[in-house]
C-alpha cells in the first residue's frame, strides 16, 4: 500500500512538472492503420513506409507532391541510356554513429530485393539493375534495357546501415537496430498501443519542428475523432466523409485536404464468351458478353453522373476523374475530360451495339476498403439501371472480395465480371497504373497483375513499351499521355470515377501538407 | 481431486486438437491472405515468392500437418502480417485484456452483489426498482453505442478522463500493469465500466433472484429464530446460497469477457487481444487466428475447471468424483 501510495504521487508529480513545457514540442498523433513492421524492406505498404520514412532516408525523397527531390543523393543523371550515375551526400551519420556511404546504398539495394520474411518486398524497383561502388560516394546502376524510372524506382527503396547486415525485422521492432538517417529515432514500439520518436539533430535536411513525437494507433474512425476532440491526440488521419462538415464549423479544429493519387474506377470482363453474372434483359443466359463491345463500355461511363457521386456520396470531398491521375502529376494527357453524364446518349449507344432493352449485370465492390465503397457501388448500380442495364450490387468485406476479384490471367479470369476497385500510383505517374490495369496479361514482362478485366490491346502495349524505354521525360511524357488516351479513352478499358481526396484533422493552429501519397507524416505537420 | 483434474485436463488436450482442425479448415476457406499483403504495384512473379514465403502453395492438408508438427514443439506458426511468432503476439497483448477482464470483474461482483441483495431485501423499495430499471439498461444498451457516449461525455464534453488508448505502465512481476498508476487507472476506467455495465446487470439479476429464494428457506427461518444477527443471516448462511449461481454464470463471462472484448477493446483504442484477433481476422492473418482460439479454448477450459472446483467448496453436497467420471 506504502509502495502504490509512493508511486501514485510520484506519477501525479511526474505529469506536473512535465506537462507544461513537454506541450508545444510533443506532436500526438491519432493513427488510422499501425505498421506491420519498423523494418523498412519488410512491407512494402503505404502504412509501413509512411512510418519508416521518419526514421530512413532515400537516395532520392518524393515531396507531399511526389515530386523527386535531393535525398541521400544530391545529384543524379543518366550517362547513357542503360547506366545512371547517383553522387552520394558526404558527411551523413547513421543513428547509431556509423558513416554513411556506397556501401550502404549496395547494401540496401540488395537486403530491399532479399529480404527473406518479406510480405511485398522491395524487389520490384531493384530487380534488373545492377549496383556498382565507383567510389565512396558515386553509386553507377546498369540495366540490360533503357530504364527511364530509375529516378523514382529508388525514391521507393530506404537506405539501412550495412552494419546491421545480419539483422532481420524482429531486431527493427523491438528499436535495438532501427537505425537510418532519417529525420527521427525510434524511442520504443509496442505494437497496438504506442510508437514514440525524438528528433535526430545529426539529420541532413530541414530540422523538423517536433522534438518529440508519440503515435497511437486508434483505427475505429469515431474513437480516432473522439481522441482529438477531447485533446488526447493532437492530429488524425482518415477523417471520415460524413464528420467533415461539421468539424468546419468546429473553431478548435483544423482540417487539411488534399487529393490523392488513388482513382476509383470499374473494371469490365473484356474475356470471357459467357460472363455468369451477366443475362439477358428477361434472365436468359447471353450468347455474347456485352462488355466486349466499346461502345457498351462507353454507355456505361456516360451513364454515371460523377458530379451526383461526389456531391451526395462524398459529401464532396472527391474530385471527378477522366483518367489515371488527377491533375499535376507527369505523363498526365491533355485531352481526356471527365466524361459528362448523359443518359440519352447512352441509351442510343446501347441500342447501337445491339442492347435496345439493356442487360442484367451484378457490379461487385468491396465494402471495407475505399472511401464509402459500397455506397458508391450502390449508386452506380442505380445510375446503370435507369439506362437499361438492370445493375445488381453486391459488396462484401475486402478480404472476401478480393480474392474473387483477382485475374490470375486468361485461365483463370477473375469471378466477377463487374467490379469497383482503386489503384494508388506510387510512383507519381501513370506508367504503373497502364502496365497493371490496362496492358496485356503477361506473366514474364510483369504486366497486366492487377488487370481484372483482361482488356487488351496490342497498339497501346507498344506505346506503353516505347514509353518505358524512353529515357527523355519529354517524350515519354507525351507517349504515356498518348497510352492513357487510348486505354482509357478510345478504348475504354476502365471507367474512372473519382480521385480519392483525403482529410486530416488537427487542433487549431496546426496544418499539413496534404499529401497525394495519402501518408500521414509528422515532420509535415507544421504549427501556423 | 487431483485425479478429476488430470482427466480433464487431458480431455482438454483433445478438445484443443479437434479446435485447431476445425479453426484451421475454416480459415484455409475465406479470402486470400496474399491479396491482403502485398502491395497493389507487385507484379506476379512477386506474389508467386510471397505465396511461397508463407507456405501457401502447399495444399491445405500439408500445411495443417506442418502446423501440428510445429504445434506440437510449441511452435504454432509465424504470424502472416508481423512475421514473428503468433504466440508471442498474443501472450504480448495478454496482460491488457486481463487487466481490463479483472477490473470488469471486480465491477461486477462489488457493485453487483450488494445491489442484487438489497433489492432482493426489499423488493418493494423504490431504491430497488431503480435498481431494476438501471439493470434492464445495463442489458439492452449497446455496449459500442455506450462506450461512444461515455468518450463523448467524459472525455470530450467534460474532459475528466481519456478518451482512448492505455496509459503509462509500470512492471509488476514481469508484466506490465496500468493499474498502479494514475494515469494508466484514468485510462482504465471508461472501457472497465463500460465492460462491466452488462455483467453488472446481470448478477445484480442473479443475485436478487437467489436471495429472494432463499430468503423464504427454512434454513434461514431457522437462524432467524436461533437469534442471529440480521448481518450474519445474511452475508453467511444467505451469500452463500446465492453465490453458487453467480460464480457459475461469472466464470464462463470471464471467459467471454477475455476472448471477446473486441468491442469494447476498438472503440477505446485499448491493445489488448480482442482488438488484435479482430485485426487478424480483417487482415487474415490466419496463424494468429488459430493460435489464439486455441489460447481461448484452453482459458475456457481452466476457467471451468476452477468453477467446478470452487462449486465443491461452495456447496458441500456437491462432490468431485475422485475415481469415475
Amino acid at each position: 500500500m506504502q509502495i502504490r501510495k509512493t508511486l501514485v504521487l510520484a506519477a501525479a508529480a511526474a505529469a506536473v512538472s512535465f506537462a507544461p513545457q513537454a506541450y508545444a514540442q510533443t506532436l500526438t498523433i491519432g493513427l488510422g492503420t499501425e505498421p506491420t513492421s519498423i523494418d523498412p524492406h519488410y512491407h512494402n505498404l503505404g502504412p509501413n513506409n509512411q512510418i519508416a520514412q521518419h526514421f530512413f532516408s532515400r537516395l532520392i525523397e518524393q515531396d507531399h507532391k511526389q515530386n523527386l527531390s535531393p535525398g541521400l543523393a544530391t545529384s543524379w543523371k543518366a550517362t547513357d541510356d542503360t547506366t545512371w550515375e547517383f553522387k552520394l551526400r558526404k558527411g551523413v551519420k547513421f543513428h547509431d554513429g556509423s558513416d554513411f556511404n556506397a556501401d550502404d546504398v549496395l547494401f540496401s539495394m540488395h537486403r530491399g530485393g532479399n529480404h527473406p520474411n518479406a510480405k511485398s518486398s522491395f524487389g520490384l524497383y531493384t530487380k534488373g539493375k545492377t549496383f556498382t561502388k565507383v567510389d565512396d560516394y558515386t553509386v553507377r546502376v546498369t540495366t540490360a534495357k533503357p530504364y527511364p524510372l530509375m529516378p523514382v524506382d529508388l525514391s521507393s527503396v530506404h537506405i539501412v546501415s550495412d552494419q546491421e547486415k545480419d539483422k532481420w525485422e524482429g531486431e527493427y521492432n523491438n528499436g535495438k537496430s532501427a537505425h537510418g538517417t532519417g529525420p527521427y529515432k525510434l524511442v520504443k514500439w509496442v505494437k497496438g498501443e504506442v510508437l514514440e520518436m525524438v528528433r535526430y539533430d545529426g539529420y541532413h535536411g530541414a530540422k523538423p519542428h517536433w522534438k518529440r513525437v508519440v503515435i497511437k494507433p486508434i483505427n475505429s474512425a469515431p474513437s480516432r475523432l473522439a481522441a482529438l476532440l477531447s485533446g488526447d491526440v493532437d492530429f488524425i488521419d482518415q477523417v471520415p466523409t460524413v464528420d467533415i462538415a461539421r468539424l468546419k464549423k468546429n473553431a478548435k479544429v483544423e482540417l487539411s485536404q488534399g487529393v490523392s493519387n488513388r482513382i476509383i474506377y470499374l473494371h469490365m470482363d473484356q474475356y470471357r464468351d459467357n460472363p455468369q453474372y451477366m443475362k439477358s434483359h428477361d434472365g436468359k443466359p447471353l450468347t455474347k458478353n456485352p462488355m466486349k463491345d466499346v461502345r457498351v463500355r462507353k454507355a456505361i461511363s456516360m451513364a454515371i453522373s460523377r458530379d451526383l457521386i461526389v456531391d451526395r456520396v462524398m459529401e464532396g470531398v472527391a474530385i471527378p476523374a477522366g483518367q489515371l491521375l488527377p491533375e499535376g502529376f507527369f505523363g498526365r494527357s491533355s485531352k481526356l475530360m471527365v466524361q459528362k453524364y448523359d443518359p440519352e446518349g447512352a441509351k442510343k449507344l446501347l441500342a447501337e451495339a445491339g442492347y435496345p432493352n439493356g442487360f442484367q449485370a451484378t457490379l461487385h465492390g468491396p465494402n471495407n476498403r475505399y472511401i464509402n465503397d459500397a455506397k458508391i457501388v450502390e449508386a452506380i448500380a442505380q445510375m446503370l439501371t435507369r439506362i437499361g442495364i438492370k445493375t445488381t450490387p453486391d459488396t462484401m468485406p475486402k478480404s472476401v472480395f478480393f480474392k474473387r476479384g483477382k485475374n490470375k490471367g486468361p485461365a483463370k479470369p477473375a469471378e466477377w465480371n463487374f467490379q469497383l476497385v482503386g489503384w494508388g500510383s506510387s510512383t507519381g505517374e501513370p506508367s504503373s497504373p497502364l502496365r497493371s490495369l490496362l496492358g496485356t496479361y503477361d506473366k514474364t514482362k510483369g504486366w497486366g497483375s492487377s488487370n481484372r478485366g483482361l482488356h487488351s490491346n496490342p497498339v497501346m502495349d507498344k506505346i506503353l513499351d516505347e514509353a518505358l524505354a524512353t529515357v527523355d521525360d519529354t517524350k515519354r511524357a507525351a507517349l504515356l499521355a498518348k497510352a492513357t488516351e487510348i486505354g482509357v479513352g478510345e478504348d475504354q478499358g476502365i471507367v474512372p470515377l473519382h480521385y480519392q481526396v483525403n482529410t486530416w484533422a488537427g487542433k487549431k493552429g496546426l496544418t499539413f501538407k496534404a499529401r497525394t501519397d495519402e501518408r500521414t507524416v509528422a515532420y509535415d505537420v507544421v504549427p501556423n | 481431486m487431483t485425479v478429476f483434474i488430470i482427466r480433464r485436463l487431458m480431455q482438454s488436450v483433445l478438445v484443443v486438437f479437434v479446435m485447431s482442425f476445425l479453426v484451421f479448415g475454416g480459415v484455409n476457406l475465406v479470402g486470400d491472405p496474399v491479396e491482403m499483403m502485398v502491395s497493389d504495384e507487385a507484379d506476379q512473379e512477386e506474389r508467386e515468392r510471397v505465396i511461397r514465403s508463407m507456405g501457401l502453395d502447399k495444399p491445405w492438408y500439408v500445411q495443417y500437418g506442418l502446423f501440428v508438427a510445429n504445434a506440437a514443439q510449441g511452435d504454432l506458426g509465424k504470424s502472416f502480417v508481423y512475421g514473428e511468432q503468433a504466440l508471442g503476439i498474443i501472450v504480448q497483448r495478454m496482460p491488457a485484456t486481463f487487466e481490463l477482464a479483472l477490473a470488469a470483474l471486480l465491477m461486477a461482483i462489488v457493485i453487483g452483489i450488494p445491489l442484487g441483495v438489497y433489492s432482493g431485501l426489499n423488493s418493494e423499495s423504490r431504491f430497488s426498482k431503480v435498481i431494476m430499471a438501471g439493470s434492464i439498461l445495463g442489458f439492452s444498451l449497446p455496449t459500442f453505442w455506450v462506450g461512444l457516449m461515455f468518450i463523448m461525455v467524459f472525455a470530450v464534453m467534460l474532459g475528466w478522463l481519456p478518451s482512448t488508448g492505455r496509459g503509462e505502465t509500470v512492471e509488476l512481476l514481469g508484466i506490465n500493469v496500468s493499474f498502479l498508476t494514475t494515469n494508466g487507472l484514468s485510462h482504465l476506467i471508461l472501457p472497465a465500466v463500460n465492460l462491466a455495465l452488462f455483467k453488472i446487470s446481470l448478477v445484480i439479476r442473479l443475485a436478487r433472484a437467489g436471495t429472494r429464494e432463499i430468503v423464504h428457506m427454512d434454513f434461514i427461518k431457522f437462524a432467524r429464530a436461533k437469534g442471529l444477527s440480521t448481518q450474519r443471516v445474511i452475508m453467511v448462511h444467505l451469500m452463500k446460497n446465492i453465490m453458487i449461481p453467480v460464480v457459475t454464470v461469472l466464470g464462463l463471462e470471464f471467459g467471454g469477457l477475455i476472448a471477446f472484448s473486441v468491442v469494447t477493446e476498438t472503440v477505446f483504442a485499448w491493445p489488448g487481444m480482442g482488438k488484435l484477433i479482430i485485426d487478424s481476422i480483417q487482415g487474415l492473418d490466419r496463424p494468429v487466428i488459430v493460435a489464439y482460439l486455441m489460447i481461448i479454448v484452453l482459458v475456457f477450459v481452466v476457467i471451468n475447471l476452477v468453477v467446478d472446483v470452487l462449486y465443491s467448496i461452495l456447496d458441500p453436497r456437491v462432490r468431485i468424483q475422485d475415481v469415475k467420471g
